[in-house]
């Protein structure tokens, strides 16, 4: 039903994002910044191997994948920063103010309003993430001539990673001010980091203990492991091949020997659900 | 639209009690309010009068004691539908034009999206409004923001309306045209529950009134019940002996404050006697002015009688 009031608080949070100017501020900078990652892609993989030798195609391409993951990392981390900061605030301020006041005493339930502004910011974040993912990889294509295995899949990763930062921010955001939910969720975010890294530090080098810990992590928090979903998608079997056995290439933040398997892509999905029901849960308990 | 007769009281309520953490906001309300009358539910700050009305709203849930709401429990959802409720802390989006926030409220209220503008023109021009409909709230002053609120309250035709303290951010003709409205809403068998501290207003258009204090009512009734009837009549007169003074002691007790003689209880027919005797006993009588009673004069009473100062 399209007037139930979770799609109206749904609508009213993607309006609340057009009419101040907030969408049309962040797809100016991204364009921007699209269009300068494009133009140092094509001087960087115009310029010589060797002594003034042109590299080979397989060298071209190395080079090509291996800067589009760094590119990548920059739109994870753009739409992580991005989801904690329109969230943060997204209940609290209207509790404080007291929007919520007047809202709440129509005949909706506080769920409604939580799930309806998850479902309105995640709309924005999916629809951001699709049109300038496709747009820097389509300039890739055309003007470095270079295109991901699974250009689709890895956008797809990085609205995942970028879904569960927001829904993180919105549980901090039923009880914490706006500024505090965002640090605290960036501070997990930054744990959950480097708790991947352990992880695979542990796994190369055989250190158990390492790798339980940073394992854990990245169940508390599955941004990490969607991340390395992102970057799967983005390296050529070349990139894997060349990679094979080598055991400290499982260390690098920025190399993937495999995708996520299914049971984590499902936990996950399930997390994002739990953190949903509990930021319902919080909300529902909160004095007004 | 007049609410069916002998449907029982809008708000019914025993020992409604509210903790938060050690901290008792309404200790215990017992209290009846019929249908179709503007209550008028008075108090000192931090009586818990706000505290009350979420309660009634079902914003937040009671720590004890139970109550009822247009015949309905406390707390629920449906009942929300024919309710209308200006908060004390009135915001609203700020970034939405006034007709916006109307339009979203009527959603949220489940009004037919046919009756959607129609509705919220009404409630413009109600609180007039009508001009700056389509402007962004954010460049509202806030009694232009306290207007917009009571729109919203009068959306959809409610039952009940509560209006915590409608008039804090309005002036003389805001508040003026804040009493129109409720005297309108009560013509229409509309019951108004309005929380207020401005007892002049209040004596206005209230039928019926309930004092409250530290979470307990310590008076209620119909307006005139709670004042009391007017009994005190002040004489100006001068040139009375203190004999002549100890005389007059047979029309009760008195007071004097220079030329002036307040007697507490003298009742209309008394008044010719009273005139008479003064003159008799060699007053000369400047002036008589009947004491109405106040429910300002009542409340300071009644907060004196509770320890308040
Ligand atoms: N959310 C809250 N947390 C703690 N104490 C509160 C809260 N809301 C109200 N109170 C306390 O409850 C009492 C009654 O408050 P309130 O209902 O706002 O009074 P009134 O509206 O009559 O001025 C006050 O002492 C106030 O400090
Ligand atoms: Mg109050």
């Amino acid at each position: 039903m399209i007037g139930a009031p979770i799609f109206v608080i749904a609508r009213l949070t993607i309006r609340e994002a057009s009419r101040r100017r907030l969408l049309l501020a962040v797809v100016i900078l991204t364009l921007v910044l699209i269009g300068a990652t494009t133009w140092g892609f094509a001087i960087l993989t115009s310029l010589p191997c060797r002594n003034g030798e042109p590299c080979s195609p397989i060298e071209s391409k190395i080079l090509a994948a291996t800067l589009l993951i760094l590119v990548a990392f920059m739109f994870s981390f753009i739409l992580t920063l991005g989801a904690v900061f329109i969230t943060a605030p997204a209940v609290v301020s209207e509790v404080e103010s007291g929007v919520a006041l007047a809202m709440l005493a129509r005949p909706i339930r506080r769920s409604d309003v939580v799930i309806g502004k998850w479902l309105g910011l995640a709309t924005i974040l999916a629809g951001y993430t699709l049109v300038t993912t496709s747009i820097e990889f389509a300039a890739v294509s055309v003007f470095v001539g270079y295109t991901p295995p699974h250009p689709i899949m890895a956008s797809t990763f990085l609205f995942a990673e970028s879904l569960v930062m927001l829904t993180l921010a919105l549980l901090c955001s039923t009880r914490l001010p706006p500024m505090t939910g965002g640090v605290v969720a960036l501070i997990l975010f930054g744990l959950a980091w480097i708790g991947g890294i352990a992880r695979a530090v542990g796994e190369a080098l055989g250190a158990d203990t390492v790798r339980t810990i940073g394992q854990v992590t990245t169940l508390i928090l599955p941004t990490d492991g969607l991340w390395r979903g992102a970057l799967f998608s983005l390296e050529p079997s070349l990139l894997l091949q060349g990679a094979g056995s080598g055991r400290g290439f499982a260390a690098n933040p920025f190399f993937a020997i495999g995708p996520p398997p299914p049971e984590y892509l499902a936990w996950a999905a399930a997390w994002v659900v739990a953190i949903l029901g509990l930021a319902v849960f919080s909300f529902n308990r909160r004095q007004l | 639209m007049r609410p069916p007769q002998n449907l029982g009281p809008a708000i019914e309520t025993t020992e409604l009690a509210k903790r938060y953490g050690n901290q008792t906001a309404l200790a215990g309300l017992t209290m009846s309010v019929p249908r179709g009358e503007v209550f008028g539910f008075l108090g000192p700050n931090g009586a818990g009068k706000t505290t009350a009305i979420k309660l009634l709203v079902g914003l937040i849930r009671p720590s004890a004691g139970q109550g009822t709401l247009l015949g309905e429990p406390l707390g629920d959802r449906e009942t929300r539908r024919r309710i209308g409720y200006l908060p004390e802390l009135f915001r609203y989006q700020e970034w939405l034009t006034a007709r916006e926030v109307l339009v979203l409220h009527s959603e949220l209220a489940g009004i037919p999206s046919v009756m959607r503008a129609r509705e919220s023109d009404s409630a413009l021009d109600t609180v007039g409004l009508v001009r700056r409909a389509d402007d962004r709230v954010g460049t509202y002053s806030k009694g232009m923001q306290q207007r917009l609120g009571l729109a919203v309250a009068l959306l959809g035709q409610p039952e009940l309306v509560f209006l915590d303290e409608p008039t804090s951010a309005l002036d003389p003709v805001g508040r003026h045209d804040v009493r129109e409205v409720i005297r309108s809403l009560k013509q229409r068998g509309t019951t108004v529950f309005l929380n207020s501290h401005l007892l002049t207003e209040v004596e206005q258009v209230c039928d019926r009134v309930a004092v409250i204090d530290r979470g307990r009512v310590i008076a209620i009734g119909a307006l005139d019940e709670v004042v009391g009837s007017a009994s005190g009549v002040r004489v100006r007169v001068n040139g009375l002996t203190t004999v002549a003074e100890e005389q007059l002691r047979t029309h009760g007790g008195f007071t004097v404050e220079q030329d002036w003689y307040t007697f507490q209880a003298v009742s209309d027919e008394e008044v010719p006697a009273l005139v008479a005797n003064l003159v008799r006993l060699g007053g000369q009588v400047h002036a008589v002015e009947r004491q109405t009673g106040s429910l300002e004069s009542r409340f300071l009473e009644l907060m004196e009688a509770t320890g308040h100062s």
